[in-house]
């Protein structure tokens, strides 16, 4: 059996992962969903091509980390969705219809498959933004303000710009000719939108919440947590720079924008729990207070030991198989 | 209009029974996939990679539509349950832990390799990847079962101020109606997928379809139905027994037993009368209720007026219930008939082949049918004894649950439509495509471009 207070912050350590990987991971198919063309019927192909093996093991990892949510914390998954009510049936209603056209596009009589690929492209933009919206109004505390909602709905560019840009950098590591180009010109545009939208949500985040800024700027605790918004600068400016020489001779570095993005998500993820820490709901509970019972949680973790790992396994084992770039995609 | 607990009411169960009709079908489809893919290792005959290769689609397109619903599940228990997470989420977190842990992972992550990855890895490594993602969808039905299980039948766990906390672990996995409920889905799911499989390749043949893939499956579908069929009545009958110990009120709703008796009648059809506590137009047989409950023509059987306030509404649980079993044995007749009339080495006669193709989604009718009645029949808890649905509900406004919840039907209307407009295309464009070639009998191990680009749009 573990300690109560050790299993609060172990459960909260995996619900992050859970969101971060699911940020990364779905953020980049969704993203590939936002930015599919809708006139070239033969780069949607190949587009969707590069999703396809991957989006419904991505698509866990949301699963895994609201039912840890509800698990761990019931009562700030209850807190928390009832003040997110209709985001989330957005957000719900979206993924579904997302997932339906993904393999309806493929399947359906040929004639209905436009409307399958607009369906599958506004459901992930929508899926995306309502994301969005949820983390804006969770940042603001849930008010019923006309500020918070101004500034949800920026939020909600600003997570649909994210996804965008990881998803252009994914295409860029997995496609090649015209589509890569292609590629290299999204990344260039939402890198842009989606740093914007970063600067907008850190500066307002300190500002709005009083908490968050004696946080961040208390010495010396501001000296430790400089480095972070500091590589996330160089970062966009690296790759952005690097976006500008690509596709380059042989395909070198064609992976480079893509973790790049992957280690931006995870340092605004990392600020972002900074920020809240230990407040699950911010400013209303902590962590302590809406954890369940430590039996409970005893009883999942021996199996969390056991079992991530051997997720961790086949995850990568199955990004394996598909390495390289996409190949006509079909069933055999 | 409604209030917020009768919409949230309708909500989950539109979302429940929505979703679970393609899990319904995907436990078992996965199975016979995996049971073609190793025929085909064994034999090397290209039929059976036909076969695979059709099925396989429609279990990709089911089982995205079965994941894609499922996600809504997870959100609603906080949004318009909050109460049961707040009582008896110290046992169902952990439960649904291991769900998401052990089975959703399992089978998206292997999904991929058994979908797309047959030209990627071994033959070996792919017939294993269709294994395991049959195993990861088994795991799912295993580890939500016992969650259903224990709120109607709990035990293992301990009351402290309102919260049940967890005692002993495997008295609450293992509880009572664990063993027998999990079974009677199994096996439902079977049913489900093999009158699907029968359905789709009976259409196949009725348009003509003269090729050797859809007789082979039809013959497997109607060899699994016809074992399964009688399998599940006995099942069924024993889920019953169990649930008369532990929930006697359901078993009297079932049967619409308004006041104890002995020597009950066995109800064929009848109109339940919540006001009168009555039954009109009775059709029954003499005695046979108590001699299948009690294995005595004369054993006492408990009424609902033993249960007063604390028993289900009758009329929807009676009439779910002669549904379940009304179409439990249309399915041991037809599946009988045909896989005899096979058996004879003849065809099976158009109005035959015209049942099965009617018959192609009776799974679903009866599956749901069958959790009709096992969950409105637990009413009015929603954990037996610890707690109320109507405790649980949540305070939001009406309005906004109205309004999702008109959002979900609006999807599941069109989904369906779409879902079986794109299998009965799929039927058709099978129909189309050229027999096996003598060339493709000589190399079955290599894999097929010919036909892929015939059959295979991505």
């Amino acid at each position: 059996m573990f300690e109560a207070n050790a299993l609060a912050v172990i459960f909260v350590a995996l619900m992050g992962l859970s969101i971060l990987l699911y940020a990364i991971l779905d953020g980049f198919d969704l993203g590939v969903g936002i930015l599919l063309p809708l006139s070239q019927k033969d780069d949607s192909d190949t587009m969707i091509a590069s999703i396809g093996p991957f989006w419904d093991a991505n698509e866990t990892w949301l699963v895994l980390a609201i039912g840890l949510l509800l698990i761990a914390f019931p009562a700030a998954h209850s807190h928390i969705f009832k003040e997110l009510y209709l985001p989330t049936a957005v957000l719900l209603i979206s993924l579904v219809l997302r997932g339906v056209a993904f393999d309806f596009r493929a399947k359906a009589a040929f004639s209905h498959k436009p409307t399958w690929n607009k369906v599958f492209k506004g459901g992930s933009l929508l899926a995306a933004m309502s994301q969005g919206y949820m983390l804006g109004m969770y940042v603001m505390g849930f008010e019923n303000t006309l500020a918070a909602y101004a500034f949800s709905l920026l939020s909600a560019f600003g997570v649909a710009a994210a996804y965008a840009y990881i998803g252009a950098c994914w295409l860029i590591m997995k496609t090649e000719g015209q589509l890569q180009i292609q590629a290299v010109s999204w990344a260039k545009k939402t890198g842009i939108i989606c740093f914007a939208g970063v600067v907008a949500v850190s500066a307002v985040n300190p500002l709005i919440n009083p908490e968050v800024l004696t946080k961040w700027f208390t010495w010396p605790t501001t000296l430790y947590i400089l480095p972070l918004p500091i590589m996330c600068f160089a970062l966009f400016v690296h790759s952005q720079l690097k976006l500008k020489i690509l596709p380059a001779v042989n395909d070198k570095g064609c992976w480079q924008p893509f973790v790049g993005a992957v280690i931006i998500f995870t340092l605004c993820f990392f600020g972002l729990a900074f920020s809240f820490f230990p407040y699950i709901v911010p400013g209303k509970l902590t962590i302590w207070q809406a954890a369940s019972a430590p039996e409970s949680l005893s009883f999942l973790l021996w199996g969390v030991i056991v079992v991530v790992p051997v997720i961790f396994s086949y995850t990568f084992f199955s990004y394996r198989v598909f390495w390289g770039k996409v190949r006509e995609l079909r069933y055999h | 209009m409604f209030e917020t607990l009768m919409l949230s009411r309708m909500q989950f169960a539109a979302n429940i029974s929505f979703h679970i009709l393609f899990p319904t079908i995907t436990i078992a489809l996965s199975w016979f996939l995996f049971y073609f893919k190793l025929r085909f290792v064994q034999t090397g005959e290209p039929v059976w990679m036909r076969a695979y290769r059709f099925w396989v689609k429609i279990f990709a397109i089911t089982f995205a539509i079965g994941v894609v619903t499922g996600i809504t599940m997870s959100f609603q228990f906080g949004t318009n349950w909050p109460k049961f997470m707040e009582t008896v989420g110290n046992i169902a977190g952990p439960l649904l832990g291991y769900e998401v842990l052990t089975a959703f992972f399992l089978e998206a992550g292997f999904l991929g390799i058994m979908l797309f990855g047959m030209n990627r890895v071994s033959a070996r490594v792919h017939t294993l990847a269709t294994l395991i993602v049959a195993i990861g969808t088994t795991l799912s039905a295993f580890w939500i079962l016992a969650l259903n299980s224990w709120m109607q039948t709990p035990q293992g766990h301990e009351m402290r101020d309102g919260v049940a906390f967890p005692v002993d672990w495997l008295a609450i996995i293992f509880n009572p109606s664990f063993p027998y409920r999990l079974s009677h889905m199994v096996i439902a799911s079977g049913l489900t997928a093999a009158f699907l499989i029968a359905g789709i390749s009976a259409y196949r043949l009725l348009k003509g379809d003269d090729k050797q893939a859809p007789k082979l499956t039809l013959k497997i579908a109607l060899t699994v139905a016809m074992v399964l069929a009688p399998l599940q009545i006995f099942i069924g009958d024993m889920h019953g027994l169990n649930t008369l110990e532990h929930q006697p009120q359901k078993i009297a709703a079932m049967e619409g037993i308004w006041h104890t008796e002995k020597g009950v009648p066995l109800l064929l059809f009848a109109i339940p009368d919540e006001k009168q506590k009555t039954n009109h137009f009775e059709l029954a047989v003499p005695k046979m209720a108590s001699f299948i409950l009690t294995h005595d023509i004369d054993g006492e059987i408990k009424g609902l007026n033993e249960f007063e306030g604390n028993h289900p509404p009758v009329a929807p649980v009676f009439y779910a219930f002669r549904i379940m079993v009304g179409m439990g044995m249309l399915m041991l007749l037809i599946s009988w008939m045909s896989r005899i009339q096979l058996l004879r080495n003849k065809p099976l006669p158009p109005w035959l082949l015209k049942a099965l193709v009617a018959m192609s989604f009776s799974g679903w009718l009866a599956t749901l049918a069958g959790w009709y009645v096992t969950e409105i029949g637990r009413q009015p808890w929603l954990v037996t004894g610890i707690l109320t649905v109507k405790d649980a509900a949540t305070n939001i406004a009406p309005g906004n649950v109205a309004l999702s919840l008109s959002l979900y039907l609006i999807l599941y209307v069109v989904i369906m439509a779409a879902y079986l407009h794109t299998i009965f295309t799929m039927a058709n464009r099978a129909v189309e495509i050229e027999e096996i070639t003598d060339e493709e009998r000589v190399k079955p191990v290599v894999s097929t471009p010919v036909i892929l680009k015939e059959n295979n749009h991505v």
